[in-house]
């Protein structure tokens, strides 16, 4: 009977990621149809244990031979079964209603000069690449998606594998990426900030760890990421950079990665041409420093164990090397 | 009497059907070890030498048969291009790898050797490119094309075996009118 | 009451010890482990059934535990994402396939029989195969699970995850081949348990006196016999691509991934309704014996189950609402989810009238029934949240909806069924179970499932998806986490002294008598644990409550041979007798022919082969089984009494 209040008190637990913290229009209206809900269903909930209660807890009738219930109070009891049923149809209409037209509510978000995101997901990591006619003014990133505030933006979904879904609670609720049947979903952030994402389809060994942030810019820092994103990759400052670069170059790194402007070229990981610049690594599950990126490079099986990165033996001055260099991606 | 046999049968059946847990067939290794050095040993490119003729190389690998590693190999085979060359296993310009007839040997050794270190006429050595447990996976996989491994652990089917892709694959595409198709 | 009021006057009693004898002869149990293998009585396999069930469903327990301790904390390492994959997928199977549906329709087959007071189910022989099917299936699972074989593609398996190229080896292999033996058997079962109820009726219980749960049971059975095809075509599909290379699934080739999808939750949501209708079956069964009345409204539970299973079908799309439908086409399916609350909450409002109207004795399986309204109802509730396609679209797949789903069936399913096997163990061994640990029991289960399940609302709504090995600490999941692990070590408690409270019981149990919670229908007008012919004489039926309408004169059914395993069968809508008809007897081979088709099933997953090398064994059982033998035939009704 406490049911309702312990999970008041439950979800007021602030959790940054909540689908109760709506962050943007849809994910508003949503929010509002599950506090209709809830207040609904618990008030549904409190009066038919009531009644429960009040049943189980009557004066015992007087004894007698089992058999049906006497005419008297069938009647009364046929009347109050029929007006509760009477009374749920009525509530499940209006609940019907109130679903019918959030889902028009959110699905009314379009813009015709919005920015298009193609968002393919791979096993269990998110390429990003930003849509635009001229081919040179397409940036590819990984398990970031960074998002003007404000502003509608157009995501189109496809699957390089199996299925995967994408879901930003704060934003907007989720979209099967399937393979063969491309989908797209519009979503806005109100306000800047950073929202995670998560994989919401079962999607093998690393479903667990393939997260992705949502980054909501104010409009003119937006702007100045994606001509940062547009330029090629910083060309090496010092000698262990240099020495980076030529290992990255020479070393199996080259066949599943590319950096631009380089000899790296591979498209099977993440690009990395801006590694530096991104929060995280292998998708938002290490915070991206220096210590976590050695880890990930010689042991990503530790991490997520099943993911496709294969593990690399690199001597000291090598790997301190690579990782100069990486780190200089920015 | 009877039914305490009958227990103690039942006991040493659960037991056995429980320790069947100790058999590792489909296990999956999703931790590998790091770049196994198996360039030890140089490549011999002739069985011409002197003295009395040498084994020849034998040994399939670590993956030899094991379904998840095949697989994934299969991946690996396609995604590192080795497609462009060799096809889906019918060949092109490099040699077919789905009949039984090798140049450089097709125990899973000598395939893993001929990735390592290349071989003439155009296979490009992929050794300290391509990490070694890889390459061993390839190996795998590139032995089930010729039929070398059991069918139950080969995979089964290529995307690839059809001459044009399926209609649901291709872009949409309007039906053309009936005037474009018949100018006159 | 008498203790065996069929044996009422002076004359029916001498003749009634001659035709004791010769009854017990007829009918006698086949003995030994030869016996076992053959037995086709309907009580000792339905036994069969609900001892196997139990078993599994313990063993789902316990990977449901370690799933628990694994996600005790963020980054747990107790599991690896390869051994947890195959355990929630096989949690989920074995639950569902291998625990849930046979343990009802177990259920059903040893209480339909007696409850409509006939001699054994229609067809005892296929009852007897259903079941090794069953067994077969189920140990098949199992061996490949400790073979590091097990599944682990979810118990809903979808492709492309489960098909030849993400999912190498043999693992999805015996999911498909473990369904496939389940839906033989659950079938098999269907088909029986529909015959029994239509034609074999005791005198005078026309349609509108069968006992709810025969109710419940039948509308069951149809959802079955519907529903189950789809997941057996499905992943006979999904076996084809795997094992000789079509392209059903196969978006490259074009083959779909979502039509696997439709076909899976065309069987996949009925399968609730499969498991919930039996449960709701038993509710309205313990009701009037804990309340002393009959129960409140059986026309409208009645309507309420056969709508329940219509609409049950007409809701498949709501588990894919993410994968982007038309939003018109969407809202049918929320209409549908929304409208399956209404028979559910008739259902209720009745339930909440006969307690109201009752003298209630507060006994274990009335607590399980009061357990089960309150938990349900918060899984009915979340049901119509999730049934609307804006809120399904944030909770979708996470852990909303594993509390939701799992208040449903737990609360719903499992606690009915514990009441229900409390009520009905001093009829199956003739024993009662402990009344205090019964209790003891019940508040653990229900506390320990509430604190299990009910911090998985929240922890969906803030984020957290399903089917995830582990979780990163700075998600704030781990403090709802530990207290669900915790929660799960309550129920697990509560469900173990349950059991030890059945296994101590057998021993040392007070003996039960016929009737010992003066219940109101006919299985408890027979001994406990029932003889083989399970009446001396085949009842008469003048009510719903045959037993608290049971008069000194009542009728009973005579002229029927007691030499040979004779039975009557009755019309379909008033239960006129029609003619007498010979039950077949213990035999071989069922037993065989469940070995050739699991055979098959299990060679056809290395090679096709599989399909001439079983097709043999098949046959020949077959052939045997069948072979005619005269002496078979129904003989037209001459004499009643």
């Amino acid at each position: 009977m406490n049911g309702p209040l312990v999970f008041l008190l439950l979800t007021n637990w602030t959790g940054g990621h909540s689908a109760l913290h709506p962050m943007g229009p849809q994910a508003g209206h949503i929010n509002d149809l599950w506090w209709l809900m809830f207040w609904v269903c618990a008030a549904v909930f409190v009066l038919v244990m009531v009644a429960t209660g009040f049943a189980i807890t009557r004066r015992s009738l007087p004894s007698g031979p089992p058999g049906p219930i006497p005419p008297a109070s069938r009647r009364r009891m046929t009347g109050a079964v029929a007006g509760a049923i009477g009374v749920t149809v009525l509530i499940l209409f209006a609940l019907l209603i109130a679903s019918v037209s959030t889902g028009r509510a959110i699905a009314s978000l379009s813009s015709s000069k919005a920015p298009v995101i193609r968002l393919t997901g791979h096993q269990w990591w998110w390429e990003v690449e930003y849509q635009d006619p001229h081919p040179d003014r397409m940036v590819l990133t990984a398990n970031e998606i960074h998002i003007p505030a404000g502003r509608p933006v157009l995501i189109q979904l496809s699957s390089n594998d199996v299925i995967h879904s994408f879901w930003v609670p704060n934003l907007h609720g989720k979209r099967d990426l399937i393979p063969g049947h491309d989908s797209e979903i519009w979503i806005q952030a109100d306000k800047p900030g950073i929202y995670r994402g998560f994989c919401a389809e079962f999607c093998g060994y690393q479903h667990a760890h393939m997260g992705l942030l949502v980054i909501a810019d104010p409009p003119d820092r937006f702007d100045a990421w994606y001509s940062a994103q547009l330029q090629s990759s910083v060309m090496p400052a010092t000698p262990l950079q240099q020495r980076g670069r030529q290992l990255v170059e020479a070393s199996p790194c080259a066949v599943c990665h590319s950096i631009q402007g380089t000899q790296a070229g591979g498209k099977l990981g993440p690009d990395l041409t801006h590694l530096a610049s991104r929060r995280t690594l292998a998708a938002a599950t290490l915070a991206n420093n220096r210590g976590n990126l050695a880890g990930w490079i010689l042991d990503p099986q530790t991490v997520k164990p099943g993911n496709h990165m294969p593990g690399n033996s690199l001597g000291s001055e090598d790997l301190q090397a690579i990782l100069d260099y990486l780190e200089s991606l920015k | 009497m009877r039914r305490a046999r009958g227990f103690i049968i039942g006991c040493c059946a659960l037991v056995l059907w429980i320790s069947l847990a100790g058999c590792p067939r489909e296990k999956r290794e999703l931790r590998e070890i790091p770049a196994m050095d198996a360039r030890s040993e140089p490549v011999r490119l002739t069985t011409l030498q002197p003295g009395a003729a040498l084994p020849a190389r034998q040994g399939s690998g670590p993956y030899e048969g094991n379904a998840p590693a095949i697989a994934e190999g299969e991946q690996l085979y396609e995604q590192y291009n080795c497609v462009g060359c060799h096809f889906h296993g019918g060949g092109g310009i490099g040699p077919p790898l789905m009949d039984p007839q090798w140049i450089y040997g097709g125990s899973g050794r000598n395939i893993h050797d001929t990735i390592v270190q290349g071989r003439p006429n155009g296979m490009p050595s992929y050794g300290g490119h391509i990490p070694d447990d890889q390459i061993w996976k390839i190996t795998a996989y590139v032995r089930t094309l010729s039929g070398q491994v059991p069918k139950p652990n080969s995979p089964t089917r290529s995307d690839e075996l059809f001459p044009h892709p399926s209609e649901q694959a291709m872009p949409k595409q309007k039906p053309k009118t009936q005037e474009a198709s018949h100018p006159g | 009451m008498s203790a065996e009021p069929i044996d009422a006057g002076p004359d029916v009693e001498e003749s009634g010890t001659e035709d004791r004898r010769r009854l017990e002869w007829t009918w006698k149990y086949a003995s030994g482990f030869w016996g076992w293998l053959c037995e086709v009585d309907h009580t000792r396999i339905g036994k069969r059934y609900v001892v196997t069930s139990l078993i599994f469903f313990a063993l789902g327990g316990i990977e449901a535990l370690m799933m628990r301790v694994q996600l005790a904390r963020p980054e747990n390492g107790f599991l690896g994402p390869d051994l947890y994959n195959e355990i929630f997928t096989t949690h989920g199977s074995t639950m569902m396939f291998l625990f849930a549906v046979p343990m009802m329709l177990g259920l059903g087959t040893y209480f339909v029989p007696l409850m409509v007071g006939t001699r054994n189910i229609a067809f005892p022989r296929l009852n007897s195969f259903s079941y090794f099917v069953y067994l077969i299936g189920g140990l098949f699972l199992y061996t490949a699970f400790f073979l590091n074989t097990g599944p682990d593609a979810g118990w809903f398996a979808y492709v492309p995850l489960s098909g030849p190229q993400f999912s190498p080896g043999k693992r999805v292999d015996v999911w498909a081949q473990m369904i496939t033996f389940t839906e033989i058997s659950s079938l098999a079962v269907a088909a029986n348990l529909i015959t029994t109820i239509f034609k074999q009726r005791a005198p005078g219980m026309s349609l509108n006196r069968i006992p709810m749960f025969v109710w419940a049971m039948l509308v069951t059975s149809f959802m079955v016999i519907f529903a189950m095809p789809a997941v057996m075509l499905s992943s006979l599909m999904l076996a084809l691509d795997r094992l000789i290379d079509t392209h059903f699934f196969n978006p490259a080739n074009g083959g779909d991934a979502i039509l696997w999808q439709h076909l899976f939750w065309f069987f996949g949501h009925p399968e609730v309704y499969i498991i919930f209708i039996p449960a709701t079956g038993i509710v309205s069964t313990l009701l009037p014996a804990f309340t002393r009345r009959e129960v409140f409204g059986y026309m409208a539970l009645v309507l309420s189950l056969v709508a329940t299973g219509f609409i049950g079908f007409g809701l498949w799309v709501h588990h894919m609402f993410a994968t982007g439908l038309p939003q018109l086409g969407a809202s049918f399916f929320t209409a549908a989810s929304i409208m399956i609350a209404i028979p559910s909450g008739a259902q209720i409002f009745c339930w909440i009238a006969t307690l109201w109207g009752g003298r209630l004795r507060f006994q274990t399986p009335l607590l399980y029934v009061l357990g089960f309204i309150f938990t349900f109802l918060i899984g009915g509730l979340t049901g119509v949240m999730v049934a609307a396609v804006p809120l399904d679209l944030q909770v979708h797949d996470t852990f909303f909806v594993v509390a939701h789903f799992h208040y449903v069936l737990i609360g719903g399913a499992v606690f009915p069924l514990l009441g229900g096997l409390f009520y009905w163990f001093p009829k199956m061994t003739g024993r009662m179970l402990s009344e205090g640990w019964g209790k003891v029991s019940f508040w653990l289960v229900f506390l320990g499932f509430n604190l299990t399940f009910f911090p998985m609302h929240v922890l969906g709504l803030h984020g957290m998806p399903r089917r995830v090995y582990t979780y990163l600490p700075e998600t704030g999941w781990g403090d709802l986490n530990l207290l669900s692990t915790i929660g799960s070590g309550v129920l697990a408690l509560g469900v173990l002294i349950y059991v030890i409270n059945m296994l101590s019981s057998l021993v040392t149990g007070a003996p039960a008598g016929n009737d010992p919670w003066e219940s109101d229908t006919l299985e408890w007008a027979t001994s406990s644990p029932p003889p083989p012919y399970n009446f001396l004489h085949l009842p008469t039926v003048s009510g719903r409550s045959p037993m608290w309408l049971w008069r000194e004169d009542q009728p009973i059914v005579t002229g029927l041979r007691s030499d040979r395993r004779e039975f009557l069968i009755t019309g379909l809508m008033d239960a006129e007798p029609d003619h007498r008809q010979v039950s077949p007897g213990p035999t071989i081979w069922p037993f065989v022919l469940s070995l050739g088709v699991g055979l098959t099933f299990i060679v056809g997953i290395f090679t096709p082969w599989g399909l001439p090398i079983g097709a043999v064994p098949c046959a020949i059982a077959l052939a045997a089984w069948f072979w005619p033998r005269g002496d078979q035939g129904h003989t037209v009704l001459k004499e009643k009494s």
